[in-house]
Order: structure tokens, then C-alpha cells, then sequence
């Protein structure tokens, strides 16, 4: 484990202790499948993270009810659902909406522009974050389509509703 | 009338792509290493990833401009010299340059390639782009931001190269090339080793009220309250309080980006031969939404339409606009 830094209260949201955990267990065996297959497709990631293959990121979607945590190394990778209260300390920290960080992944959206919105907030080695973001904008075409294709059409309609909640969602609160 | 072509950034071989495809001209890139002023971690080319670019943007019929931007430390020449033998065997259109070392070495070694003159040579008066051109061959100057369209439409006349000056992005309007902020800061240098604010020094904290502090080398730069929008980590777009200041105040320079996209016409007509969009660290997002809209703005005044350029100011630092001095020497 990389050592931590981020020092932001996390933000509170709804879902966490049992409901955090089920849903965990609910996502975690997609996501270790996924993030295989997709790192198996996309080698050239691991070179621009550099020395940051062995950093713990945090990814937070403040609307969902749990973290992820990713440790990017080619020859241990980790990205896995964690409860916010059971959350590993560290390197650095991506706290934002889902469907931002989801869009960010896929270069729908410019993460400058989203800090500078203060819709997206970094903390702890921001070079880290920085390599990150480098290394999945150098990926051509969608990450996300590409991960719910491996699940066939159910795949595929779970991410489309999943868009469609998280923008209608994010719509009403904002209204 | 001028050619008006869109010069535009890519950081990574997909953001090429994205550039190319969007309707560059031709796209600017660099090395991953210090002979590039965006030499940012995990960002640029590879040798063997700029001969996949050239040879895709060649398909294509657009051009790959490679950025030697930056100076060499004295002595230490070896670095930039392989960079332009390596840009000159990978087939890249030109090379942009600031350094006379450099523009030396490749005008004496590799005649038959173009140079232009990149802003960080900070080259604003006929007499320097002058002595360029005439030195080391220079067929094209990128201008400071400094020069209202008049003074631009001036120098065209007393010198003997094109004119590329920048439409949109990023907006320091310190002496470029010149800028030792990061310097006295951080002990790395945004001129010899290509980084303005290196991210291993940058830091973000979050306070309990909502507001966040940017720091660079342990110094807070700036404090964005909660509601307000942030800018990049740079010395020169930080808010300091003193004495006089108590309440905080920018120093040198607000946290705001330039677009002239509606100053096109005149710059075209001034005879600007070329736009460059700022932001080869930025993401493919970015390259392609701003590429897209001055492309189909440039279509619009070459074919005697009105542009109607899409609104840009989310893309902006701290989501503000300015068209600087290209307006007004007034403007700040």
C-alpha cells in the first residue's frame, strides 16, 4: 500500500455500512473480470502510469454507495468495490459524480474542465493522478462500452440505464 | 488572403488521432523528455508512437509539427540534437524551435527541414524574426500574446516568413521563454526542463467549509472558495495577500484562457497564416470539441459565411474568456 495522503473528510452519502457492502459484493466479481480483460486489450497503459503502476487510487463516486480502489500494476492488478468506512488509505484520491468519472474514463468529458468546475476533486500525489488520466485518454474509443460488450446485451442495457439514472439523477438534484 | 490553417495539440497518439479527424491541418507534439515545454508525466510520444502518428496524419494529408521547444542547459546539447535527428528520420513536416543552438544544429544538419519559431522564443519585433529567419532559415514565427492585430498586421509587412499566432487556450502572458517562476519555486526550470508546475510538487487540499487550496512546493498559491471556479496550480495565476493586499489579490496574472474566435476574420485578413489551439496537456475531450468549432468556424470565412463557433467558455481556466491583447493592450 502506497502511502496515503488524502486528508478530505470524505463526503457522506446514503448506503453506507450493510447496503455499502452488499452492493460490493454484488459488482466486485464483474469489475475483477472486467478490469482483466481490459488491461489485457490496452497494454499500453501500464507505460504511461510510469512508477504509479504500484499507487492505490481511491475513485470515489459521490453518488454511489461505495469506493473503488485501484492498484494498476500489470502484475497484481486491483479494482475492487470498497465501503467508503472500510476504504484503504491511498496515494491519491478522484472524488466526483458517477456518471463524470464514468465520462472522464471515456474522454466524453476534459478533466481540466471538470476542476475547474470544482466538479472533480483530486488529492494526494497529483502525479499520480496525473499519469492516470494520460494513460486512459491515450485509450481509443469507449472503455465503458467496451467493458459492458463483454456482457453481451444485458451488458450493454445495464449501461445505458445506468447513464440514463445517474444523468436524470443528477438533473433533479441540480433543478 | 491567408491559408487560416488550424494548428492544433495532441499530448498522445489517440489525441493525435482525435485532432487529425476532428479537421486539423496539421497537429503539434513532442518527445517524452525535457525537449518539450509540456514535458508532464505520462504524456507525449515515443519514437516508435510519433512514427504511427506521422504516418497516420500523412494518410490523412495533415502535418505533424514536432515541438524542440525548450533550451538546452549549456553543454548538455546531446539530448535535443537526437530528438531532431529522430523527428527528421520519423519524416515530421517541421520542427518548432526556440533555442538558437538548436535551430543552428538542424539548419546546418538537416537543410531541407522547416523550422518555425516557436513562442517561447518570444521573438515581437521585426528586427528579432528577422534575424531568425535570416539566420537559421526560419519560414514561420508563433507570436507572443502580446501584439494587438494592428502591430501584427504591421510586422507581417517588414518580415519575410509566415505569421501563426494563438486563438484559444491557455493565457500567460509572461515574457515566454523567459518565465523562471517554477524555477525559484520548485528548482526545475519551465525553460530547460519543459515543466511549468511539475505535478509531483502540486498539491490540492480540501477544507471543511467547502473551499480548496492549490500548493505548489509546499506554497498555497491560491484558495478557491466554495462555489468558485479553480484554476491551473501556476505561480503566475496565483492569488497572494499582502499588506496592502490583506484580502488577497492576482498578482501577475487571473486564471483565464484567450479565444479569439471572434476576432478570426481579422487576424485572417491581417494576414495571420496560421491558429494554433493551446493544450497538448489536455484531454481528447477538449481536442476534439475544440477543434470541431474552430474548424467549422474557418470553413465558414473561407466560404464567405459568418462563423458561428460553438461556446468554448466550459473548456476555459476558471471558465473565463478574455480575447487579450489582441483586443486591447487595455486589457488588463
Amino acid at each position: 500500500m502506497t502511502p496515503g495522503t488524502d486528508t478530505a473528510p470524505p463526503i457522506r452519502v446514503p448506503g453506507s455500512g450493510v447496503i455499502a457492502r452488499l452492493a460490493c459484493g454484488v459488482v466486485q466479481p464483474l469489475l475483477s473480470r472486467t478490469v482483466r480483460r481490459i488491461a489485457a486489450r490496452h497494454p499500453q497503459l501500464f507505460a504511461r502510469l510510469g512508477p504509479h503502476q504500484r499507487t492505490d487510487f481511491l475513485i470515489d463516486p459521490v453518488d454511489l454507495p461505495f469506493a473503488l480502489h485501484l492498484r494498476p500494476d500489470p502484475a497484481a492488478l486491483i479494482f475492487r468495490a470498497v465501503p467508503r468506512d472500510a476504504a484503504p488509505r491511498a496515494g491519491a484520491v478522484i472524488r466526483g459524480r458517477f456518471l463524470l468519472l464514468l465520462e472522464l474514463m471515456d474522454s466524453e468529458e476534459d478533466g481540466d474542465a471538470a476542476f475547474f468546475s470544482r466538479d472533480l476533486e483530486v488529492s494526494g500525489d497529483t502525479e499520480a493522478v496525473v499519469r492516470l488520466r494520460n494513460a486512459l485518454d491515450d485509450v481509443d474509443g469507449s472503455i465503458a462500452e467496451e467493458a459492458a460488450a463483454m456482457f453481451g446485451v444485458p451488458g450493454r442495457a445495464v449501461l445505458a440505464r445506468l447513464r440514463r439514472a445517474y444523468s436524470h439523477d443528477y438533473e433533479r438534484k441540480t433543478a | 488572403m491567408s491559408l487560416a490553417e488550424l494548428i492544433c495539440p495532441a499530448g498522445t497518439p489517440a489525441a493525435l488521432r482525435t485532432a487529425v479527424d476532428a479537421g486539423a491541418d496539421a497537429v503539434y507534439c513532442g518527445f517524452q523528455d525535457a525537449t518539450n515545454a509540456r514535458n508532464f508525466p505520462g504524456l507525449n510520444f515515443t519514437p516508435d508512437e510519433l512514427a504511427e502518428a506521422v504516418a497516420y496524419a500523412h494518410a490523412r494529408a495533415t502535418k505533424v509539427l514536432l515541438a524542440l521547444n525548450t533550451y538546452p542547459p549549456a553543454g548538455k546539447v546531446d539530448l535535443w540534437r537526437h530528438a531532431a535527428d529522430t523527428g527528421a528520420r520519423l519524416g515530421v513536416d517541421a520542427f518548432i524551435v526556440a533555442d538558437m543552438g538548436v535551430a543552428d544544429y538542424i539548419a546546418r544538419t538537416h537543410p531541407q527541414m522547416r523550422l518555425h519559431l516557436s513562442v517561447q522564443a518570444a521573438a515581437s519585433s521585426p528586427e528579432a524574426i528577422r534575424y531568425y529567419c535570416e539566420s537559421f532559415g526560419v519560414k514561420r514565427v508563433v507570436l507572443p500574446r502580446i501584439l494587438t492585430i494592428p502591430e501584427i498586421r504591421q510586422i507581417r509587412g517588414e518580415i519575410p516568413c509566415e505569421i501563426e499566432t494563438f486563438i484559444f487556450g491557455n493565457h500567460g502572458l509572461m515574457v515566454e521563454g523567459r518565465c523562471s517562476l517554477t524555477n525559484y519555486l520548485t528548482g526545475q526550470s519551465t525553460n530547460m526542463d519543459g515543466v511549468c508546475s511539475p505535478a509531483e510538487q502540486v498539491d490540492y487540499a480540501r477544507h471543511a467549509d467547502g473551499s480548496m487550496s492549490s500548493r505548489l512546493a509546499g506554497f498555497t498559491i491560491d484558495c478557491f472558495g466554495p462555489e468558485e471556479k479553480a484554476g491551473y496550480p501556476t505561480i503566475c495565476k496565483g492569488r497572494y495577500t499582502a499588506p496592502h493586499r490583506p484580502e488577497g489579490y492576482y498578482a501577475f496574472e487571473e486564471p483565464v484562457s484567450l479565444n479569439l474566435s471572434r476576432l478570426l476574420p481579422e487576424l485572417i485578413e491581417a494576414g495571420v497564416h496560421a491558429f494554433k489551439i493551446e493544450g497538448r496537456q489536455r484531454s481528447k475531450s477538449y481536442v476534439r470539441g475544440v477543434v470541431r468549432a474552430f474548424r467549422q468556424a474557418v470553413d465558414d470565412i473561407r466560404a464567405g459565411r459568418e462563423a458561428n463557433i460553438a461556446d468554448l467558455v466550459a473548456l476555459t481556466e476558471g471558465q473565463k474568456q478574455t480575447q487579450g491583447a489582441f483586443e486591447t493592450k487595455k486589457w488588463r
